[in-house]
């Protein structure tokens, strides 16, 4: 089965069509693409913090912009469209249909990811990717807020999109012969990231056009010299926010549900504990916003609900672990590059989580609040787990994609090498934490600790710079010059090699 | 549904639980009891703004940048902010509050040990973010 460019076509039918594929296809290359810009702004953050003082970048305000585009651009500009790009591919093949249920809408919500991209790197604005006001509505240097106000709009109403046309392809046009409980893990990812994203993006929605026209001047929605209260937007923002992390690591757990069992040559251990994790995931996901706002002046009943609702979806997200590590037990696996990506991903989950847990106890997180400790914290999240799903699949789509293999040696030297890369830098952030460097600064003080706990970091992330480098060069030179993929069996896992979900008459 | 007992799945999410049961009612007495300010408290009044911070003393004294404190003496932080948001963060002693404009945020403590500590900023809040420091000084 061979999903996509199996005959090469002129790039304007691919950009022009409404088909999954065509779409899917679209999706993995904008989102590549904007994983290597954000990726370069990361480098230079890093390669200014190898030392106190002005190394590269010799203004603070430049600084502060490429650490806000680079939030911006890895969080909507590469993990949400590559979300969509798989399930693009993969969605409506599970599902057994021919199609998303609404194609143009699918095509018209990635053709707004471009507009809503260029906004944001056109603009560059400077207010950190949460644009807390009032900083952002009086202080924040136009017309790069504006740009980045109306850039995250487009790409809220494109996130909405997509998930309205998700929901329907999985609910209305799934084969008649399956039933629910039957559809596999990673269409069911997308049905609860979907749903989470139609509750949570309006609250967003609604913080953005105020702001705006705080921004005007014509209101005073979060301005107290207006009489507005900026610990409003805050509420608005995490309301979307927090459970949009869940919006993207739970598509990531889908995809290692699709790797984990194929690389293991065994079932999943548990599919009804999976669909429950992910359904009980997207319902606490939305009891645990204002963990974020701990330090603002909450109230200890409030700190304790909302730390309460925090803790209730680590049991959810630790079923998942337990599954993948059930069906590895005692499997004959095959740690080909994709199985590698995803083993690493739930280790590292599983740091993240641990690491959320402390956060969340009351006492502990005014110690760890916007301190590096969280950058660490939550980048274990987005590049240790989320990311690493995320290539690893796209390792995993490789041979679907192009008919081609990638070079298998070179797949697992990027793994090596981002694995240490991760772990070198993203751990080290939590002990800069501890330590007590706040986050968002484009200098520190020249204490000993801070500066080696820097220099570590700042090497790993030289060490993933080169290992994503590598990669870069693996899939182009595949793509087009690769040894031909064995399209029934690409990893040689022994069998015939189908997708069940596909097959009409799967010979075992 | 897939013919294997799910028994060792269940021991681990009670495992898990037992575990979160005890971080949180750990986390909620220690808060409990970080938050009870004691009465003979004397009141600091901090005031964040781009990009500095100023003290006002129970007796009216102003400082800028710097804090004198007395080592034994409980001080209680009354925390707000001009402009834009900030925060105040003294780390030696785990005070952390958001500066938030139009609202007054407290914090409390005992400085026990005489010496100079760090005071910063920990919320973004522009340009000279990185660079909004002060330093506590407490006194014999």
């Amino acid at each position: 089965m061979v999903l996509e460019l199996q005959k090469p076509r002129p790039i304007w039918q691919i950009m022009f069509s409404t088909h999954h594929t065509d779409v899917g296809l679209l999706y993995v290359i904008t989102s590549i693409a904007f994983f290597f810009m954000g990726g370069a702004l990361a480098l230079g953050i890093r390669a200014e913090l190898f030392l106190p003082g002005a190394q590269i970048i010799t203004d603070s305000m430049t600084f502060n912009r490429m650490f806000t585009v680079h939030g911006t651009t890895l969080i909507f500009l590469f993990l949400l469209p590559f979300a969509s790009a798989v399930g693009n591919y993969f969605v409506p093949i599970m599902i057994r249909y021919k199609d998303m249920a609404y194609p143009k809408l699918n095509a018209i919500a990635f053709w707004m990811i471009p507009p809503g991209g260029a906004l944001i790197w056109l603009g560059f604005a400077d207010f950190s990717w949460y644009a807390t006001p009032p900083y952002s509505a009086i202080r924040a240097p136009g017309p790069a807020a504006d740009m980045w106000i109306f850039g995250l709009k487009i790409l809220g109403v494109s996130s909405v999109l997509g998930a309205i046309n998700f929901i329907v392809t999985i609910l209305k046009c799934k084969h008649p012969d399956l039933p629910l409980s039957k559809v596999p893990l990673l269409a069911w990812s997308f049905l609860t990231s979907s749903m989470i994203v139609l509750v949570a993006i309006p609250s967003f929605a609604a913080a953005l056009v105020m702001l705006l026209t705080d921004r005007l001047g014509v209101t005073g929605f979060f301005d107290p010299a207006k009489g507005g209260d900026p610990i409003a937007y805050q509420h608005l923002f995490w309301f979307t926010f927090h459970p949009e992390v869940y919006v993207l690591v739970i598509p990531a757990i889908g995809m290692m549900y699709e790797i984990i069992p194929r690389f293991s040559r065994k079932p999943i251990f548990s599919h009804s504990s999976g669909v429950f994790a992910f359904v009980v995931l997207s319902i606490v996901s939305f009891s645990s916003w204002a963990h974020h706002m701990y330090a603002t002046g909450m109230s200890f009943t409030e700190k304790t609900v909302f730390m309460i609702g925090t803790l209730a979806a680590v049991p959810a997200s630790g079923m998942h672990v337990f599954n993948f590590v059930a069906t590895m037990w005692g499997a004959r696996i095959k740690f080909a590059t994709p199985m590698m990506w995803s083993v690493g991903g739930i280790a590292l989950f599983f740091s993240a989580g641990a690491g959320g847990v402390a956060n969340a106890a009351m006492p502990f997180d005014f110690i760890t609040h916007d301190s590096y400790w969280v950058v660490g914290h939550f980048h274990l999240f987005v590049m240790g787990t989320i990311a690493f799903g995320s290539i690893g699949f796209l390792y995993y789509m490789f041979p679907y994609i192009t008919g081609r293999m990638y070079n298998e040696t070179a797949g697992k030297i990027h793994f090596i090498m981002s694995f240490v890369g991760t772990v070198m830098v993203f751990f080290t952030q939590h002990v800069l934490g501890l330590y007590g460097m706040p986050r968002r600064v484009f200098d520190y003080q020249p204490y000993p600790e801070y500066i080696i706990m820097n220099q570590i970091a700042s090497v790993g992330a030289m060490i993933i710079g080169a290992s994503m480098l590598l990669w870069l060069i693996n899939m182009i030179y595949s793509a087009g010059k690769g040894k031909e993929a064995n399209m029934d069996d690409p990893w040689g896992l022994g069998g015939k090699y189908y997708f069940p979900y596909q097959a009409k008459n799967p010979h075992h | 549904m897939s013919g294997h007992s799910n028994w060792p799945e269940w021991i681990y999410v009670g495992v898990v639980v037992s575990l979160l049961v005890y971080v949180g009612a750990e986390a909620w007495n220690v808060e409990r009891l970080v938050e009870h300010t004691p009465a003979e408290a004397e009141v600091i009044k901090v005031v964040g703004q781009q990009w500095f911070w100023t003290f006002e003393h129970a007796d009216g004294t102003k400082e800028v940048g710097e804090l004198h404190l007395k080592k034994g003496q409980p001080y209680k932080f009354e925390i707000t902010a001009k402009d834009v948001n900030h925060a105040f963060n003294i780390h030696d002693y785990v005070i952390l509050q958001d500066a938030v404009v139009g609202r007054i945020n407290t914090a409390w403590f005992v400085p026990d040990k005489a010496g100079e500590y760090p005071i910063q900023c920990r919320e973004y809040c522009g340009l000279l973010h990185y660079n909004m420091r002060g330093t506590l000084i407490v006194e014999e």
